[in-house]
């Protein structure tokens, strides 16, 4: 390994090359003393230089010799024991859960895109209320973090799928458990809200500073379990010149989402707006941010209208086998297709 | 936030100095690099960066704030806990009591459908004392297309609320509330939005107009990328005043046409299509909204009025509060009337679609025909 490796400053390292050493184990192997005098800097400088670079050479030594114990590194079969435990979030419809293998798995980096009005908004509120569901009733009892850069979070829309939220989980235990039934009154739909941490992004500097903030922020708050991020395209799709930069700001910015994702074993979600796009001869929709982009996130579902209903396509993901199924937005929130809403408003024909 | 300067953020002096002599100097120059790029410009070593890096991460970071707490607020501070009642009853309780402040509302349609009329109307519930149910503030009406009339304006105002236009003098204080801009240029247009975006919080301006958003972009003569660029510049800044200064937005948007069942769709969807060979195919036109998807997204609630078979319908096509719902609806001497406060549920995509058919297909192929003569005018007389 080369100092190029060493996270210290562009003129410390070119003196360091210019006193000769090349390899850690050069420097690993000077006094502080020598090497203050070498390459000319402080005594604590060059202490710090000498910390970073026996951590890293021993780092480097004992990969070579035993390949199992590189730090950071995870066994495919440890890998699968922690994938059983890990949890997931319902979407409220039991059939995108079953193509879902259950629901948004934490962990992971979800994205979720469709056309205007399809329901990307209500399915990001609807898993920032579930998220919430307590323990005894097979949620997670976490609390939510919502981020939202287009102004279409909706605290009234919020508060309804709440109040239905907490009646179906007093419907539940009406069934399993008769005597249950002093727990559901202690959930409120305000508690609900309470717990639904909200930032209104205004720029796309105040998103990327944002995912740079949250990792103290969830450190802070430990319970969040879901970052919903509506959407992440808005303010890169407005006043952008330089696509470069933009790439590059996205492509670090998914990488932090998976960092946290992973780090906090948090669920991230994050809806995409769809753009159209040219391709043999005719005009096909396709999520924005282009194709860099669609690389960067685990799993990708699309929301599209089949005939009169809303349909879920699970588009990309190393997991799950690609599937679609019905939902529907119902005044309660999102629910199965089928399910009988019994709505009190005449059916168009 | 994103342009706070960095020297200003109580950073320790000696890091805030080099990136001050890099030529760093707001937290957008930072935030735009990676910390490698940072660690190569500033000269210094990783750990310092990333801690001056969180730092300004924090500062810039926009305030976190619980849903409970933003309801609260709003149900506290205005009125209708931030709602504009449209006074047509089931409207007004689909969308949890009218148009919502802060974000932006569209009304979509072919000509002649009432868009205006409804801008009128609602210009006039804004105008209107805080205990006659209004908003008792100004109104700033851009109008492109010169379609404002003060007179049918007067019209609706004393029909639809006849005990306040009656008092002598109100008439003139109510129309007198109403701004009317009339930009003729997108630049022109831009320039107004910056100049209302001083007033509107010292004037009590407490609605903006914006009819039609179409006509504005449409009439602009350069076309294609950078028509799509300015759009969306203006829909933010759009976005951004609304949301500042918690008021409703209002905006009207024109219709095209669209050749054929050219309808989009995803590559997965067009394979499963490929092999049904029994779609025929028409060659019918349908109507879909201008300014393509980009604005439809960037519009938290559509509304889209149309006719159907000589009735007029107002459907909720987008709105993240309430369900697809349809209401019939006719234009009287007082302004827009819902025929049916219960609405008809939508199923399906059904809800976007804009039908124009009745007596209005008459009425848009005259103009249509006319507008053809008038560009084979001009045509000649080149």
């Amino acid at each position: 390994m080369e100092i190029g490796m060493l996270p210290i400053s562009a003129s410390k390292r070119g003196k360091l090359l210019a006193a000769g050493y090349t390899t850690l184990n050069a420097i690993s192997r000077t006094s502080t003393t020598i090497l203050a005098r070498e390459i000319e800097v402080s005594e604590s400088e060059a202490s710090e230089i000498l910390k970073f670079a026996t951590k890293t050479s021993a780092l480097d030594r004992s990969s070579g010799s035993n390949t199992n114990i590189i730090d950071g590194g995870q066994t495919a079969w440890d890998m699968l024991n922690e994938e059983r435990y890990s949890s997931l979030v319902t979407t409220s419809c039991v059939d995108l859960d079953n193509i879902l293998g259950g629901g948004i798995s934490c962990k992971e980096v979800t994205e979720i895109g469709g056309v205007p009005g399809i329901g990307k908004t209500q399915i990001g509120i609807q898993l920032a209320v579930n998220v919430q569901i307590p323990l005894d009733y097979g949620g997670l009892g976490g609390k939510a973090i919502y981020i939202d850069t287009e102004g279409s979070f909706m605290v009234e829309r919020v508060l309804q799928i709440a109040e239905a939220c907490i009646e179906d989980m007093s419907e539940y235990s009406h069934h399993f458990h008769k005597d249950n039934q002093a727990y559901v009154v202690k959930m409120h739909p305000n508690s609900i809200l309470e717990n639904i941490f909200y930032f209104r992004v205004c720029s796309y500097t105040e998103q990327i500073a944002l995912v740079n903030y949250l990792d103290k922020f969830i450190t802070e708050h430990k319970d969040v379990k879901i970052i919903i991020i509506d959407s992440v395209t808005f303010h890169f799709r407005q006043d952008f010149d330089d696509m470069a930069l933009r790439t590059r700001l996205l492509g670090e910015m998914s990488l932090k989402f998976m960092k946290l994702a992973r780090n906090f074993s948090l669920a991230v979600v994050m809806l995409n707006q769809v753009t159209t796009k040219h391709i043999e001869g005719s005009f096909q929709l396709t999520l924005a941010l282009g194709d860099s982009w669609s690389h960067s996130c685990t799993n990708r579902i699309i929301l599209y209208w089949n005939g009169d209903e809303r349909h879920a396509y699970i588009d990309k993901s190393p997991s799950l086998k690609s599937a679609s199924a019905p939902y529907s937005v119902t005044s309660r929130g999102i629910r199965n297709c089928n399910s009988t809403s019994n709505s009190k408003r005449i059916k168009m024909v | 936030m994103a342009n706070k300067l960095i020297n200003q953020m109580s950073l320790p002096k000696s890091i805030a100095n080099i990136f001050t002599a890099r030529n760093i100097i707001t937290a957008k120059d930072a935030l735009s690099l990676t910390e490698f790029e940072l660690m190569e410009l500033l000269d210094v070593g990783m750990a310092e960066v990333a801690s001056a890096m969180a730092h300004i991460s924090e500062v810039v970071c926009p305030p976190c704030q619980t849903a409970l707490l933003l309801m609260e607020q709003r149900v506290r501070n205005e009125s209708m806990a931030g709602h504009l009642p449209t006074r047509l009853k089931g409207l007004d309780e689909a969308l949890c009591g009218g148009i919502p402040f802060g974000v932006l509302t569209e009304l979509v349609g072919p000509p002649g459908i009432g868009k205006t009329q409804f801008c009128l109307k609602l210009s006039l519930l804004a105008s209107l004392p805080a205990n006659f149910g209004g908003l008792d503030g100004r109104v700033i009406y851009i109008d492109v297309e010169s379609k404002f009339s003060s007179k049918r304006l007067i019209e609706i105002g004393t029909k639809s609320f006849p005990e306040i236009f009656h008092k002598k003098g109100m008439a003139q204080e109510m129309a007198g509330r109403i701004l009317i801009l009339r930009p003729t240029s997108l630049s022109e247009f831009a320039e107004s939005l910056h100049r209302i975006k001083v007033s509107l919080l010292q004037q009590q301006v407490k609605l903006l107009i914006i009819d039609s958003m179409a006509a504005l972009v449409l009439g602009e003569h350069d076309c294609g990328a950078s028509k799509q660029q300015a759009l969306g510049w203006h829909v933010s800044f759009i976005k951004s005043l609304a949301e500042f200064s918690r008021i409703p937005i209002v905006l009207t948007n024109q219709v095209r046409s669209q050749m054929g069942d050219e309808s989009l769709m995803y590559s997965f969807q067009a394979q499963s299509r490929s092999t049904k060979e029994d779609v025929p195919v028409t060659f019918d036109s349908h109507l879909v909204a201008a300014l393509g998807i980009n604005w439809a997204h960037a519009v938290t609630i559509r509304l889209v009025l149309e006719s159907k078979s000589g009735q007029r319908f107002i459907k909720l096509a987008k709105s993240p509060i309430s369900p697809p719902l349809a209401f019939p609806f006719n234009i009287t001497s007082s302004g827009i009337v819902l025929l049916d406060d219960n609405g008809i549920e939508m199923k399906g995509p059904d809800i976007n679609n804009i039908h124009c058919q009745g007596l209005f297909l008459i009425f848009s192929v005259v103009k249509s025909a006319e507008c053809i003569l008038n560009k084979y005018k001009n045509y000649l007389e080149r």
